[in-house]
């Protein structure tokens, strides 16, 4: 009997009509996640990267091809495909703890109270953000909204997590400590991931296998790179091992010699 | 000894551990503050600082005005004339002697009961049809050329049509203050509703709220902001309408007292109640925009 992977895409397409102009944004995509993979989609801007992972999270519906997750069509989001946005949208009219609650009373509905409870505290701690939970996102930095954004995605328990450039809109240092936040997470959940990013050694540094996609219009896949690196992985060990500058290297030349990001950015 | 200097001489003295003789004549200031004690102090330098420059202005205000008003050929009273004519309005603001002899206080409190009526049902109705317009397309093609040619007609144009409806004076007046309010409550609205960021619709999609739910736990708070925003220039606007309104329905109410007090040139009455319009018309925003505060968290329209 053949291996069926966790989530598949086949031959999936996209495009957007506006008036009597069709734009093919993806084509022919094909992939498949493993359970427990992280994976991430690594591309210039523009070239779908955002369109992709909507089509995994349902939000847009795809024009060719079928996306599945454990065998079953996704033709609508839900909360099996949990989304960790950009800019965090955390409702700014709810604490910290409501903005959890929201989901977690509408994804576990049938739990009792204090189960439910329960659930958002584990999430909140295993952001580290159980200090903060009364106060308002307006109150607390932007790291911090994205770990809460972070802590919603996982108390929905996702089949996937995706990520969208969740560490896009942080400064450096406050990045580095997130993004080994999300890695402890990853190694203590076993969860499946696909992480869209612009910035190679995050990619490097969290995957274990790293997508490139060609430049737009018409994207796809152009090459997958594996990441060979045992876990748990240290950012300053890790810049000296070979494994790391040969991945490092090999998203670096696709990004930079063979799909040149053609228009000025 | 200069400032330089003795600047030096109080950082040498905090630098070292050792007590230290100061030079000469040189007193050394305390290097640690005292712990703050927590008993109320009235900062009067910042009380001062926000009243005084109103203050002065009205007492400005106040001396033109008895200026100007004083010449014999003038035509309307100075302050003095004012408070010695209608001393019996300013300090009995509750008298009623009957008929429409009544104090301000209870003049205003009959127009306030009509705008409380008429503005709330312009909210509720304005709410609803803005969150129509504002969440569905087919209602925005439909309605919003009708909103945009019915909401420049000015109020008083709304009463002869309504006197005509109501056949009374009463509900006509009710009516013109729910037609004035209602424009600015829709617009608003329907702005807020139509502002919703993708994101957090998205957000509402991957936990899959329910219509209902989507509606009172996103669509409600997102625009409350805008709704409030409507309905603190809704509350300026029935101000403004009851009282011409009431001039011309008569009866009770703030804008009748005006009119009588005009066709029996009680000047002096016209200005006391001007003072009792704009000081209602002002504590009626400040309320709208103080429930808008509490209900949205601060939250404010970019």
């Amino acid at each position: 009997m053949m291996h069926k992977p966790y989530l598949s895409l086949s031959h999936v397409g996209k495009s957007f009509q506006r008036g009597t102009n069709i734009t093919e944004v993806l084509r022919d995509i094909s992939l498949t996640v493993e359970r427990g993979e992280y994976v991430s989609l690594i591309g210039h801007s523009g070239c779908g990267k955002s369109t992709l992972l909507n089509l995994i999270a349902g939000l847009t519906p795809v024009s060719s091809g079928t996306v599945l997750l454990e065998d079953k069509h996704v033709n609508a989001p839900g909360p099996d495909r949990a989304v960790v946005f950009q800019n965090h949208s955390l409702l700014p009219w709810l604490s910290v703890y409501d903005n959890i609650r929201l989901a977690v009373d509408k994804v576990w509905a049938k739990e009792s109270a204090s189960q439910r409870k329960a659930r958002i505290m584990e999430k909140l701690d295993l952001v580290q953000m159980a200090h903060a939970k009364d106060k308002r996102p307006s109150e607390i930095s932007g790291g911090m909204k994205q770990r809460v954004g972070i802590a919603r995605a996982l108390a929905m328990e996702p089949k996937v997590l995706l990520l969208d450039e969740p560490f896009g809109a942080l400064d450096a240092l406050t990045r580095a400590h997130l993004q080994d936040q999300v890695m402890q997470i990853h190694q203590t959940l076993k969860n499946t991931v696909v992480m869209i990013t612009h910035d190679v050694d995050e990619a490097v540094l969290l995957s274990d296998r790293i997508v490139m996609l060609t430049n737009g219009p018409s994207a796809t896949i152009g090459e997958i790179v594996n990441v060979n690196l045992s876990y748990p992985r240290k950012r300053i060990e890790l810049v000296s091992q070979p494994e790391y500058i040969r991945c490092r290297e090999a998203v670096l030349k696709f990004l930079y010699e063979r799909h040149k990001f053609v228009e000025a950015a | 000894m200069s400032e330089a200097a003795l600047k030096l001489e109080t950082e040498l003295a905090e630098a070292l551990p050792l007590p230290v003789r100061p030079l000469s004549n040189v007193v050394v200031l305390p290097t640690k503050h005292a712990k703050p004690r927590m008993i109320f102090m009235p900062d009067f330098k910042k009380i001062g600082a926000a009243l005084l420059p109103p203050l002065f202005v009205m007492l400005l205000a106040l001396l033109l005005w008895q200026i100007f008003a004083s010449s014999p050929t003038s035509g309307l009273p100075p302050p003095t004339t004012v408070i010695a004519e209608s001393s019996d309005l300013i300090l009995h603001p509750f008298f009623d002697h009957g008929g429409t002899d009544k104090g301000l206080g209870l003049h205003v409190f009959a127009s306030l009961k009509r705008v409380a009526l008429g503005y709330t049902l312009a909210a509720i109705v304005g709410i609803a049809l803005g969150t129509l317009v504002g969440a569905s397309q087919l209602f925005m093609r439909g309605l919003d050329p009708l909103f945009q040619i019915l909401r420049t007609v000015p109020p008083l144009a709304w009463l002869p049509i309504s006197l005509a409806a109501f056949k009374d004076g009463q509900p006509s007046a009710i009516f013109v203050i729910f037609i004035t309010a209602i424009w600015p409550i829709i617009i608003n609205t329907a702005t807020g509703i139509r502002n919703i960021p993708d994101d957090y619709k998205n957000v509402a999609r991957v936990i899959q709220l329910n219509p209902l739910q989507y509606f009172s736990k996103i669509m409600v708070p997102a625009a409350a902001p805008y709704i409030f925003t409507g309905l603190r220039i809704g509350i300026g606007l029935s101000w403004l309408a009851i009282v011409a309104a009431e001039m011309l329905i008569g009866g009770t109410g703030i804008g009748f007292f005006i009119w009588d007090a005009w066709n029996s040139s009680h000047i002096s009455d016209i200005i006391v109640a001007l003072f009792y319009v704009g000081i209602v018309g002002f504590v009626l925003d400040r309320l709208v925009s103080y429930v808008g505060s509490l209900v949205t968290h601060g939250m404010t329209v970019n």
